[in-house]
């Protein structure tokens, strides 16, 4: 698990409460992790407080899976 | 030389003398809502925490909910309506563009020696007419002030609109603000992000319906939630932080924290960053009443005091935010 991967997680555990082993790259934050828009806000915030990036609005509905949120804050966090 | 201007002795402080609550009396249910929005009951709970909301009659004005409210802070302050110097109504959904609802409430209710003006500062308007009576009796500019916040938000809904369809409800809340000896109302933090001015919007002008009436619908309101949300729980839970430093307490120090009913969701995440401590005691007045705009907080105040929870005298933090985007927040000692 990528160190980003795992930073993530752990926000989306405390947001959702979803189990961390579930939080895998593949998954869609909307249909499997029980993430709706606003807990998405939340997540959103706590990455860029953790990973000191900034993650504007009209990105966020980009995001669709962990994946792409880690790719995103990856390539961010390198700029 | 020109003469020297004179001033009235500023008063040590002002404070809340009483509080007064209308609540319509038609409940509408999430059910009732739910259809048009393709939603339903457990959706709305889930997105907002509300489970129903009230909605005043048709024929049931802003200024019959405001006088409603007013009637009963005012009986409940024991001050004679004569004495009061200013009428301060914050609303943004009078339909009847003017004259200003508060010059209607005051003579209804007697006021005869006030001054009198509307503010629109939506869902921030009573936390801005409560820092502006603090002003106002301090500086001894008035000495009771009467401040009410009162919208009919179910004229300006869309029923199909997801997005705010379910969140709005109607009612009417006021409080008496008179001298103290000492501060009952700490330093109001206020401002604005104009920049914003579309998160929350009416959705045209009355002149556009006018000219097109055939291809628009009236005004109602709109909102970006996403972008609203942001806002709220990142830059509010700041601004809270700020009217807790400028009236010289601590979260420990408070009895009670009365946000605008915005969202269950918003109030959660404040609670959660503000950390407040268990005994403070949060408002949760949404519930039952939806988000009621300039009278959520005098309502929620109403509620929080009606439940026996809050001892007279104990500290609340009271912030209001919304459409503008604009913000007020500070400290009260409750009556």
């Amino acid at each position: 698990m990528s160190q980003t991967l795992e930073g993530l997680a752990a926000i989306v555990n405390e947001v959702a409460g979803t189990p961390i082993a579930d939080i895998t790259a593949e998954k869609s934050f909307v249909d499997d992790l029980d993430i709706d828009s606003l807990s998405m806000v939340e997540v959103v915030m706590a990455c860029e407080d953790k990973f000191g990036v900034s993650i504007p609005d009209g990105e966020v509905k980009n995001l669709r899976t962990v994946g792409d949120a880690v790719a995103f804050i990856d390539s961010a966090m390198s700029a | 030389m020109t003469a020297a201007l004179r001033l009235p002795e500023p008063r040590p402080g002002s404070r809340i003398l009483a509080t007064g609550a209308y609540r319509p009396a038609r409940v509408l249910t999430n059910d009732e809502v739910a259809g048009p929005i393709d939603s339903s009951d457990e959706w709305i709970r889930e997105r907002s925490g509300i489970v129903e909301r009230r909605w005043a009659a048709t024929d049931e004005t802003v200024a019959d909910m405001a006088i409603a409210a007013a009637s009963k802070a005012i009986a409940s302050s024991g001050i004679a309506p004569e004495a009061i110097s200013m009428v301060l109504v914050a609303t943004i959904t009078d339909s009847l563009q003017l004259p200003s609802v508060a010059a209607l409430v005051a003579d209804r209710l007697g006021a005869k020696n006030a001054a009198c003006t509307d503010l629109a500062a939506a869902c921030a308007g009573f936390c801005y007419g409560l820092g502006l009576a603090d002003s106002l009796v301090r500086t001894a500019s008035a000495e009771y002030v009467l401040v009410i916040g009162v919208e009919k938000l179910s004229d300006f809904v869309s029923p199909t609109d997801r997005g705010t369809a379910f969140i709005f409800g109607d009612g009417a809340g006021a409080v008496i603000v008179g001298p103290s000896d000492h501060p009952g109302i700490g330093p109001t933090i206020w401002g604005a992000d104009g920049s914003q001015h579309d998160a929350i919007k009416a959705t045209r002008t009355w002149i556009d319906f006018r000219d097109n009436p055939a291809d628009t619908a009236p005004p109602t309101i709109t909102m970006q939630g996403q972008a609203v949300f942001r806002w709220a729980i990142g830059e509010m839970t700041k601004v809270c932080h700020q009217a807790l430093e400028a009236a010289g307490i601590t979260v420990d120090d408070l009895a009670a924290f009365i946000p605008h009913q915005a969202n269950m969701r918003i109030t959660d995440a404040m609670v959660r960053a503000l950390k407040l401590p268990e005994h403070v005691v949060v408002a949760r007045d949404i519930e039952y009443t939806g988000n009621t705009s300039a009278a959520s907080v005098p309502l929620a105040m109403d509620a929080v005091l009606a439940s026996g929870k809050v001892a007279s005298g104990g500290l609340a933090l009271l912030i209001g935010f919304g459409a503008g985007l604009v913000y007020a927040a500070q400290v009260v000692e409750l009556p």
